[in-house]
């Protein structure tokens, strides 16, 4: 589905990501760990083909098309979705406008006829117990003045609505108490499809032991230093990052 | 070139006389000496610093030719804002004409109706409030609309009386007001413990005309009231456009006011609110869209005059081409107006790199125990904004346009009837539209 063929990106003139090389098959659970600044997010944004970070070398095919020739939207279109790490306020659009937008894009992409406002809210109605939550939400600006934890349980609502055949999730688990936590990761879990892969980037085991993952990586200063089974995390845990990079320095020489 | 008006003004002045009651004529003579001695304004005036006035001095203007065309009311309804139902007095080039307007169902003993009809058959409410507080001292536009307006909307709420449904004063110009200035004149009057919402319109149905709007618009509220004030201004975009308003808020009384300007070549519209007692509010809201040539001039000035008086003002602007904005905003607060409280915004999205957007806040305090603050942006789209909207799967043009009809919306939202809120929104979408 996903293949990351050693992968260089930056930032103006910093170089971020220095050869990252990853596959995801369809049905899997990636899961990418790694210390603060170790370029997760950037990884991610990149996939999504934020502006700010041009790539310098390598490859990234999705479905064997070329991801990189493709514009923002053309990547949503073609079924990746990103779950922001900080998820971005648009005051004066509504919940249920935006939503609706979107999903219409996606509808079109796919050549099916749009739905129109009444249609859709039936299938909210669906979606939001995905979340746990009532309709009121929906009459809202999309994220103006929602709490953290608010924010990240409408980043689930958005990837139940436009059901992604792959969903990168950067840190969705961080700000959520242990309730919401529960609840977004049993949203995860609902939309779980043999067609379907997610790339969750978290610092925590706690979700992993709700979304249990097939693989897991670490990356550190840009590289993926260390990739195994789901019990790298317990490990990871266990240990620390000091073992990961002392294993990376052993790797290295 | 104030020659051309004050013969304007003699040949007026000679046949106008039998429709006009005598209590006027002084009025309008001095407001003709105080213009011919003063002139425009010229950019030496600070006030007028920023909006090169020389279109519209340099040319000659021919008094509005009024309602000649037979229009039917099919041609007008595009250009009418809100529902059928609303009451509405329609002015075609100055003139009321009765055919298209529409009494609507108002409350017993609301007034909706034309100055011109006003002047012929009497009754002392417009001696009452005429020139009171659109003071021709001034602006020289007042001076010159007070001598030579002809027609207008008259607006009287009783006491205790709700008006649930707006009343819309449409002034509308066609081809045939090309080269001609027009001076609508209107007076809104809201007695104590009532509530009301009036609408002004100006619209086109000669896109492509070149003429002048001056007009000046009179709002007095009593004591313990409610109005909302609507402002509509989408001119010909040839076409030039100054007016005055001037809001008098008594004890008590919420005005609030929301000015939407879309046309003209060069438009330029005073808006101030005296909070004329104590315990008064103004709120003032303001969206300006811009594209072209077109230069869009707003100029606010909140008098407290009063303690415990509460302003609250938000102006936006959505620029693009090589458009001009500019705003200054004016809050006044007298010795004696203690506790008041002002707030003052003016937020700009640029959306060309060759539009420009010249605003300035202008705070003039002497009392001390106040709250009074102000902020101004001028920027563009939020880049993060755009990318998390365009992840989302909507195309860049798309997430554009969402966007900043989002800031724009923004401000819409603050109109507080429901039906006038979305009648604006379509305006806006409209607009939007036609920009890309
Ligand atoms: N737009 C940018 N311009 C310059 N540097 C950037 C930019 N974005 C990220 N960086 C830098 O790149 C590095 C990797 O950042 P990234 O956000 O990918 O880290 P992360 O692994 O997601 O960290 P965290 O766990 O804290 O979320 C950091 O040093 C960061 O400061
Ligand atoms: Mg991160």
């Amino acid at each position: 589905m996903l293949e990351i063929k050693d992968l260089y990106a930056s930032a103006g003139t910093k170089e971020i990501l220095k050869g990252i090389s990853l596959k995801v098959n369809p049905g899997e659970i990636h899961a990418i760990m790694g210390p603060n600044g170790s370029g997760k997010s950037t990884l991610a944004q990149v996939l999504a083909g934020h502006p700010a970070f041009e790539v310098t070398r390598g490859q990234v095919l999705f479905e064997g098309q070329n991801l990189l020739d493709l514009q923002p939207e053309e990547r949503a279109q073609a079924g990746i979705f990103l779950a922001f790490q900080y998820p971005v306020e648009l005051p004066g659009i509504t919940n249920a406008y935006f939503l609706r937008a979107a999903y219409n894009e996606m509808r079109k992409a796919r050549g099916q006829e749009e739905v129109d406002p009444m249609d859709f809210l039936d299938l909210l109605e669906e979606k939001l117990k995905v979340v746990d939550w009532g309709p009121e939400i929906m009459q809202r600006p999309v994220n103006a003045g929602f709490s953290g934890g608010e924010k990240k349980r409408n980043e689930i609502l958005q990837l139940a609505v436009l059901e992604p055949k792959l969903a990168i999730l950067d840190e969705t688990d961080s700000g959520l108490d242990i309730d919401a936590l529960r609840t977004v990761a049993e949203g995860v879990n609902r939309l779980r499809h043999p067609d379907k892969a997610f790339i969750i980037i978290t610092h925590y085991q706690r979700l992993l032991n709700y979304i249990v993952p097939d693989y897991v990586h670490v990356l550190s200063s840009g590289r993926v230093v260390m990739s195994g089974g789901k019990d790298l995390a317990l490990e990871l845990e266990a240990k620390g990052y000091e073992w990961v990079d002392a294993q990376a320095e052993a790797l290295a020489r | 070139m104030s020659g051309v008006f004050l013969k304007d003004f003699e040949n007026f002045a000679s046949t106008a006389t039998a429709d006009s009651p005598d209590w006027l004529e002084p009025i309008r003579r001095t407001a003709m000496d105080r213009f011919a001695r003063t002139g425009f304004p010229t950019a030496r005036d600070e006030e007028w610093r920023f909006t090169p006035l020389a279109p519209i001095v340099r040319r000659s203007w021919r008094a509005a030719a009024g309602a000649n065309e037979d229009l039917t009311p099919a041609q007008v309804d595009p250009f009418v804002f809100g529902h059928p139902e609303w009451c509405r007095l329609v002015f075609v080039n100055g003139e009321h004409v009765p055919g298209l307007s529409f009494a609507g169902s108002l409350p017993d003993g609301v007034i909706a109706t034309s100055l011109s009809e006003v002047l012929r058959n009497g009754g002392d409410l417009l001696q009452r409030h005429f020139a009171r507080y659109a003071r021709i001292e001034e602006n020289p536009f007042t001076a010159l609309n007070t001598a030579l307006f002809r027609d207008g909307g008259l607006v009287h709420v009783p006491a205790g009386v709700d008006l649930s449904l707006p009343i819309n004063l449409v002034f509308l110009t066609t081809r045939e007001a090309d080269g001609t200035v027009i001076h609508p004149r209107n007076l809104i009057v809201v007695e104590r413990n009532a509530r009301a919402s009036v609408i002004e319109s100006y619209v086109t149905l000669a896109p492509g005309a070149r003429y002048w709007t001056n007009p000046v618009t009179e709002v007095w509220t009593g004591a313990n009231t409610w109005v909302e004030h609507t402002r509509i201004q989408r001119e010909s975009e040839a076409a030039y456009h100054v007016a005055t308003t001037q809001a008098e808020v008594s004890r008590d009384s919420h005005y609030r006011s929301f000015s939407m300007a879309m046309g003209a070549a060069l438009a330029r519209h005073n808006l101030n609110a005296r909070l004329a007692d104590q315990y008064a509010e103004a709120l003032l809201y303001g969206l300006y869209i811009t594209h072209g040539e077109q230069l869009v001039d707003n100029h606010t000035v909140l008098y407290h005059d009063h303690p415990n008086g509460h302003s609250w003002e938000v102006y936006k602007g959505i620029l693009d081409g090589r458009s001009r904005a500019v705003f200054n905003g004016k809050v006044l607060v007298k010795p004696e107006a203690q506790k008041t409280d002002a707030k003052q915004t003016n937020r700009n999205l640029v959306l060309s790199d060759f539009a420009k957007v010249d605003t300035k806040p202008q705070l003039e305090i002497f009392a001390d125990d106040v709250k009074c603050t102000h902020g101004a942006t001028v920027g563009q789209l939020d880049e993060v904004a755009l990318f998390y909207a365009r992840s989302r799967g909507l195309a860049a043009e798309e997430a554009r346009r969402l966007l900043t009809y989002a800031f724009a919306a923004e401000v819409i939202e603050e109109v507080a009837l429901a039906p006038v809120r979305t009648e604006l929104n379509r305006l806006l979408l409209e607009r939007l539209d036609e920009v890309k």
